[in-house]
């Protein structure tokens, strides 16, 4: 299906190709590192617990593991305010509109984590209800295998995503506008 | 197992119980179900359904074994009732006016057999979904044959820039 | 501008209540699936009048993912991992249950040290799943710091059956005939510590909890279960004890080292969500009494017992002599040979009466595994719980039955 994973932008910085000039690509660069610090420390997560991995989740939230400490902890449970969608557990074929609709609510920039193997691959639930993977209906940055994880690999996991996302090319107005 | 409950079965219902790892085991043919519940419900305290399912024997006919379990909260007393129905007419009475269990599990049953159930008007999906084609437990449904809602998109690996699609 | 992109998803389900018109006075609400309240898998689609909940349609099986057909093509033991994955908060009873139908079927009896191990660790889980239950119930109440200090002891329970099992969640721990494992050195002497935390966890948890008017006023009369409707919708655990049936599987039939141990099954009076929060409460001081005494009451042995039908012969064994070789090839290939027949056999899990119906044609793999979950039997009570009551009431209502999604949609 041609959605939103096909859509084209136009960056600002090369709409018209104006001649390339070093002080503005210094300011880009800046603009990038402080809203790319800003997000990566704030990111609102949309927990979408389906199974067993919540139970992780939930413990990864807590006080032992505490996300809170990588400003990922505040979870916001409607999409349009959250802008990480962690799908935690099974989809199945069953879910899998619910999921889409879901994502297609969150507001540009958004993320989406595939916490655990069910989400990833579909687990060792190989069969007729099951959805092999979310990546089969919506872009996913990062996947964090475990049956279920253990709650170490999903803060290595939101760490390596906040790296992504502090190295990230962010654009605050797009050429569509 | 409570007292002389196998000779009370003969006695009221015609019918021989058997064990079965010390439960007692009833089978009955389908048209009798209604008496069957009625006198286990009412006269022998089986005021509690535990479960309904079905097996699915292919080859053998009439095709589908149906498996009530039945619980008596007074003593604690469990008992199974079977009974079997063909493929072609795969029908049985449904005991949603006895039990209000009765509902969600015969809609299980219908969904993942294709037993219909007489008298439940409610047979909607429960465990699967609007649109879905076949009955998954019968041994001749592949255990991989998908039926996507959502149709795929293109899952290779891209480089996503920050955010954006 | 463009437009945002709709994507054209198909309904998963029909709903039995018609969507409201701007004429009726009514108002039909769809809460979930996707939704912390409902624990992501279950869609409760509402007619309101105001903000009274006039009916309620109650879709569950938004995370069946084939259990029942999964195990059709597995052995007897590799559809263990399965087997947990059905009540993820209480996993160990699960195994215990479906081993212990297996078991029955082959006539095999445990080692003494099993029995009382395996009663041991379905206590200790039942502890599990209560404080996930009662700390996800608070949390939606809005008490966070309850639902901190209940996941930090459940945290300990975690990291404690990790010690023993490998894994923190779904442990795969059975095996037909005893278990994975022995205990390791020192394991009961952090049994010991994790039940003084609980203690002091617990005492926090009814300091801030049991007489908070707030709680009070959200959770006494409201989700009301009568005993009649209880016993005809087939619930069993704590929703029947809380109406006051005290009816519970350790205690009437007892399985296992149940019948070894002195403990009481603590009942409700009015059915509502207090008394199911007390119940629960109640049955965690109680299994914590099994536990210490299931701590004096264990044996030394083996916890495997001696039958070469199920259990894999020792590895040094099979590396040297042929017939161990043989068997265990046998067991892991064609898996243990059940003999034909079939089996209902239930155990008390933390929400009621866990069933598994096995039926055997006398292969390594069953021709039918049925599981008889009590979170689906309740879900066919819980519009009987939310009519009536206020749209409020749906969250700690739903919160206090226990719907657990693994278990209910299999």
């Amino acid at each position: 299906m041609n959605g939103p994973a096909s859509r084209a932008t136009i960056p600002i910085a090369t709409a018209g190709a104006p001649p390339k000039n070093p002080v503005f690509d210094v300011f880009t660069t800046k603009k990038d590192e402080i809203v790319g610090w800003a997000r990566k420390f704030s990111l609102f997560p949309y927990p979408f617990v389906t199974a067993c991995c919540g139970m992780e989740f939930m413990s990864v939230s807590s006080t032992i593991y505490d996300t809170d400490r990588f400003g990922a902890a505040l979870p916001r449970f409607t999409p349009r305010q959250s802008d990480l969608m962690m799908v935690v557990g099974t989809i199945t074929h069953k879910q899998a509109p619910v999921l889409l609709r879901i994502y297609e609510q969150m507001c540009e920039p958004k993320w989406v984590m595939a916490f655990g193997v069910c989400a990833t691959s579909g687990g060792f639930y190989d069969n007729y209800a099951v959805l092999q993977g979310i990546d089969k209906v919506i872009p996913v940055d990062i996947y964090v295998p475990g049956c279920p994880p253990r709650p170490e690999m999903v803060i290595d996991a939101i760490m390596q995503l906040q790296e992504r996302i502090a190295n990230d090319h962010h654009v605050i107005v797009k050429g569509e506008f | 197992m409570r007292d002389g409950l196998v000779e009370v079965l003969d006695s009221r219902l015609a019918l021989q119980a058997r064990l079965s790892h010390g439960m007692p085991v009833l089978e009955i043919e389908a048209p009798r179900l209604g008496e069957v519940v009625r006198v286990l419900r009412d006269e022998l305290g089986f005021d509690m359904l535990l479960d309904v399912t079905a097996v699915d024997w292919p080859g053998q006919a009439p095709r589908f074994e149906l498996v009530w379990h039945f619980f008596a909260t007074r003593d604690c007393q469990r008992l199974r009732l079977k009974t079997r129905v063909p493929e072609e007419a795969p029908e049985v009475d449904s005991l949603v006016a006895w039990y209000g269990a009765a509902a969600f599990m015969e809609r299980e049953c219908h969904d993942m057999f294709g037993i219909r159930f007489r008298g439940n008007a409610d047979l909607r999906p429960i465990l699967l979904y609007e649109g879905f084609v076949g009955h998954p437990l019968r041994k001749d449904y592949d255990k991989h044959h998908e039926q996507p809602l959502v149709p795929y998109r293109d899952s290779a690996p891209q480089g996503r820039q920050g955010g954006q699609p | 501008m463009n437009g945002p992109v709709v994507s054209p998803i198909a309904n998963p389900v029909r709903s039995a209540i018609a969507p409201s018109r701007d004429d009726d006075g009514r108002l039909v609400v769809n809460i979930g699936p996707s939704h912390p309240a409902t624990h992501g898998t279950v869609q409760i689609i509402t007619e309101l009048d105001g903000e009274k909940v006039l009916r309620a349609d109650v879709h569950c099986g938004y995370l069946h993912r084939g259990f029942e057909k999964e195990c059709e093509a597995h052995t007897w033991h590799n559809l263990i991992p399965y087997v947990d994955r059905l009540n993820y908060c209480s996993a160990l009873i699960n195994d215990f249950a479906y081993c212990g139908a297996v078991e029955t079927m082959m006539g095999i009896e445990l080692t003494p040290r099993t029995r009382m191990l395996r009663t041991l660790l379905s206590e200790y889980s039942r502890i599990a799943d209560h404080v996930t239950c009662i700390a996800a119930g608070l949390m939606e109440l809005g008490a966070m710091t309850a639902f901190l200090y209940l996941m930090t002891l459940r945290d300990y329970i975690y990291e404690h059956l990790a010690d023993l099992t490998g894994a923190r969640v779904t442990y795969s721990y059975g095996r037909i005939g005893g278990l994975a494992r022995d205990l390791p050195a020192g394991w009961l002497k952090r049994l010991d510590e994790v039940l003084d935390e609980y203690e002091t966890y617990i005492g926090r948890i009814h300091g801030l909890v049991d007489r908070n008017r707030i709680f009070i006023d959200r959770m006494r009369r409201v989700g009301v279960l009568t005993r009649e409707q209880a016993i005809s919708y087939g619930c069993t655990g704590p929703m029947l004890r809380s109406t006051g049936v005290a009816r519970d599987i350790r205690k009437d039939t007892p399985y296992l080292a149940y019948a070894d141990l002195d403990f009481e099954v603590p009942t409700g009076i009015l059915g509502d969500n207090y008394d199911r929060y007390v119940v629960r409460m109640r049955e965690m001081d109680e299994s914590v009494h099994m536990i210490r005494q299931c701590v004096d009451l264990l044996p030394e042995g083996p916890i495997n017992v001696d039958d070469p039908r199920c259990v894999l012969p020792e590895k040094t064994l099979v590396y040297r002599e042929i017939e161990s070789l043989i068997n265990h090839f046998k067991l892991i290939i064609d898996g243990p040979r059940v003999p034909a027949g079939e089996v209902y056999y239930s155990q008390e899990g933390a929400n009621g009466e866990l069933g598994f119906y096995l039926v055997s044609t006398g292969e390594g793999q069953p021709w039918r595994v049925h599981c008889r979950a009590p979170s689906f039997v309740h879900m066919g009570v819980t519009h009987l719980m939310l009519q009536g009551g206020q749209l409020a009431d749906v969250v700690p209502t739903f919160g206090s039955i226990n719907m657990i999604g693994g278990e209910c949609d299999r």
